[in-house]
């Protein structure tokens, strides 16, 4: 083990001096999986931005960048684990764009990540835990954490002027993390969550679940579940029993199965999911298109952000090492200096150059705070007339 | 005035979804009692056999809403419920000619022919997934409502709504008119009476001149029946999946040993105490109290006994209490 912690470290030491003309990132999504669906327009969108980075010849004196993909699954930790340890160790990567869920992309950071030192900027992973899991710096993410969107959930449903809520969440990683970020948020802002009751998916009856919701009584219920899974159930089970009037749905509840299903009986409820107006996004869905897939899947410009935020850091710290670029990804992603756009990386790099700020925005209005995750916009929905419709962003 | 409240909580959440859950078992109790009466053996293929059934309805319904026939605001599936029936009765007679009859035939203790339906299980269990696959299908169409529980409370005036689905009223009665059919065909017809004799005395209905091959036929076919129409009406009132009509066995045979195995009021009383038990034993009674009791009594706690998750404990606990403290159920049925 020791001879091969000193083989790795060596090895990626010589990678970190030899590879400035020559600069490998991986790709860890989960490109087979309950995701795969979404993970090919993610890793073209990365892709995409390293080729713009290396046609404009601009990064550490013309080196060029090579994505190598992973398939991390999206599930099981361990064929991620190992995916990722065959890139950092026998690729030799630089940076690692990735993980995609949640649950892999802690197991990827910590068994593979933090021990050879390697830098992972993943865009999709939401979790609240990973907000406080050891990263020795390394791990950012440009999409926010569902703690971020406990708070934005409160501010819309403390604006409507309730402040008592019922809360159902679906009994995984995702609802849990989602409900405490929000009952915690919403308690500390002086309202009151009347109950937090989990419920299982795949359930053909959810009336005795709704039965405890109602007699807990408030004035609109939090559904954070899946609108394909129990998140449905509970809803149909609250209108026929009349139990709740009024709901609030997080990300995992809208779609378009949403109206589909339920329609004018939600009128007035609301909700929100990770989206911005930013210009950023319409210039990624426009490159994407020239380039021939989706840029305006989820997370796609998140992905593209992932991996321009590597490449500038590393223009910035004047390296392509993990150790030395980590430091510099908050200080390319935030004010002050000058705002970066989607298919400007070259000018970016320029200006990094000449020893310059920048203030990287992108396709997904990048603002990293706290432990390097994304601040996080937030599309704000209303139900009206049995469709979902935009109220504003925040 | 708060009693009423009271009570219109208790009626939307615990009387009105506990009678149409109470309906599905009590069907399906029935099909399973009418095995061990007739046939003398417990019959772990029956959620699938419900599922069968309803899978048979599902096509049918998607049929026939292709085709544009419909019967408004009645669900289409009550169309297709014929069809359910006769594929189900194929099937279970299928079943029947190449797995039981053989034990039948070779006298085999209870035991033999209750491992033989689990492997009925397993099998049915995979067909049906292989052909509808194991997602959940909804295919309730139709009004959804007869009075939903916005309207009943503008209509009224009161606090609390209380809404009836469509589906729980059709469930009630299309149970009511299959149990009475069920009670004059077992007292009235002569097949009726050849198959309580043939349940009550094996050797006595033969020598009576009794053919045991058609009344073992018929008593498949009645179970058939009465499973398809309690999976069929289980599906409309909730969502058809493969897996929950095979965790509806353990609520069915609770509900059938409460009542007393082989006997058919039994089966039909066992559905609803274990229906009733079920929802009010995981029901929160904190409003009900609330609006009963004085404003400073007011439960701040939810008032529920279990938890939600701990439904199906509930019709465990009752099947092991009835089994140890009365084995032949409430109306004396034979002892498991």
């Amino acid at each position: 083990m020791k001879k091969l912690l000193i083989a790795t470290t060596a090895s990626a030491l010589i990678a970190g001096a030899a590879s400035a003309e020559d600069i490998k990132l991986g790709i860890v999504f989960g490109f087979t999986g309950p995701i795969e669906s979404l993970t090919q327009p993610m890793a073209q969108a990365a892709e995409m931005a390293m080729k713009e980075v290396s046609d404009s010849g601009a990064l550490l004196g013309g080196a060029t960048v090579e994505g190598i993909r992973g398939d991390s699954t999206c599930i099981d930790s361990a064929a991620a684990v190992a995916a990722t340890e065959r890139l950092v160790t026998s690729d030799k990567v630089n940076g690692i764009v990735g993980g995609d869920c949640s649950g892999v992309t802690g197991a990827m950071l910590q068994n593979v990540a933090r021990p050879n030192g390697i830098v992972m900027i993943s865009p999709s992973a939401t979790s609240p835990a990973l907000s406080t899991a050891e990263d020795d710096g390394l791990f950012f993410r440009t999409s926010p954490s569902d703690a971020r969107q406990g708070q934005v959930m409160t501010e819309i449903i403390m604006e409507r002027g309730i402040n008592s809520v019922a809360v159902t969440y679906t009994n995984s990683d995702y609802g849990k993390g989602l409900a405490d970020a929000f009952e915690s948020a919403f308690v500390a802002a002086g309202g009151t969550v009347t109950i937090n009751l989990a419920h299982e998916d795949g359930k053909a009856d959810y009336s005795a679940e709704v039965g405890a919701l109602a007699a807990a009584g408030g004035e609109l219920l939090v559904v954070a579940g899946y609108v394909d899974q129990g998140g449905d159930g509970i809803m149909r089970a609250s209108i026929d029993t009349g139990a709740f009037d009024l709901y609030h749905f997080p990300d995992g509840m809208i779609s378009t199965n949403l109206e589909d299903n339920f329609g004018n009986d939600i009128n007035g409820s609301q909700g929100q999911h990770p989206g911005t107006d930013s210009p950023g996004a319409a210039s990624v869905a426009a490159m994407a298109e020239a380039n021939g897939f989706d840029g305006s899947s989820p997370f796609a410009p998140e992905s593209y952000d992932a991996a321009a935020l590597i490449m500038l850091a590393m223009q910035a710290a004047g390296s392509s090492s993990s150790a030395d670029y980590a430091a510099k990804v908050m200080d390319v992603a935030n004010a002050p200096g000058v705002q970066i756009f989607p298919g400007e990386l070259a000018k970016g790099l320029k200006i990094l150059a000449d020893g310059g700020e920048i203030d990287y925005v992108g396709g997904s209005a990048v603002e990293l705070i706290g432990p390097g995750e994304s601040a996080g916009a937030y599309r704000q929905i209303e139900i009206k007339g049995g469709k979902i419709t935009t109220m504003k962003y925040r | 005035m708060d009693i009423l409240h009271a009570l219109i909580v208790l009626a939307n959440f615990i009387i009105v979804p506990a009678i149409a859950y109470g309906s599905q078992l009590a069907l399906g109790a029935l099909g399973i009692t009418l095995v061990v009466g007739v046939l003398r053996f417990s019959n772990f293929a029956h959620g699938e056999t419900m599922a069968f059934g309803t899978m048979i309805v599902i096509l049918m319904t998607w049929l026939f809403t292709a085709i544009g026939l419909s019967i408004y605001p009645l669900p289409t599936a009550l169309l297709a419920l014929p069809f359910g029936i006769i594929g189900c009765i194929a099937i279970v007679l299928l079943t029947d000619k190449f797995v039981y009859k053989f034990y039948r035939k070779a006298k085999s203790t209870p035991v033999v022919l209750v491992m033989a339906s689990l492997g009925v299980t397993f099998i049915m269990n995979g067909l049906i997934r292989f052909i509808i696959g194991p997602g959940d299908q909804r295919f309730a169409d139709g009004a959804r409502f007869i009075i939903k529980a916005r309207d009943f409370k503008t209509m009224t005036g009161f606090k609390e709504g209380l809404a009836i689905k469509v589906t729980q009223s059709i469930t009630l009665v299309t149970a009511i008119i299959v149990v009475a059919a069920l009670f004059w065909f077992l007292n009235k017809t002569r097949t009726g009476k050849s198959m309580r004799a043939y349940s009550d005395n094996e050797d006595l209905a033969l020598l009576s001149g009794i053919n045991p091959e058609r009344v073992v036929m018929i008593t498949w076919i009645i179970v058939a029946i009465l499973a398809t129409v309690a999976g069929t009406l289980y599906g409309l009132d909730k969502t058809f999946k493969p897996f929950t009509y095979f965790q509806l066995l353990l609520p069915m045979f609770a509900a059938a040993v409460v009542g007393g195995l082989g006997n058919p009021v039994g089966a039909i009383v066992g559905g609803f105490i274990i229906a009733f038990s079920e929802i009010s034993f995981t029901y929160a009674y904190k409003k009900v109290f609330t609006y009963l009791l004085p404003a400073d009594w007011a439960p701040t706690s939810l008032v529920q006994l279990l938890s939600t998750d701990y439904k199906f404990a509930v019709s465990f606990s009752i099947l092991v209490l009835v089994l140890l403290f009365r084995p032949t159920g409430l109306f004396k049925g034979q002892s498991t």
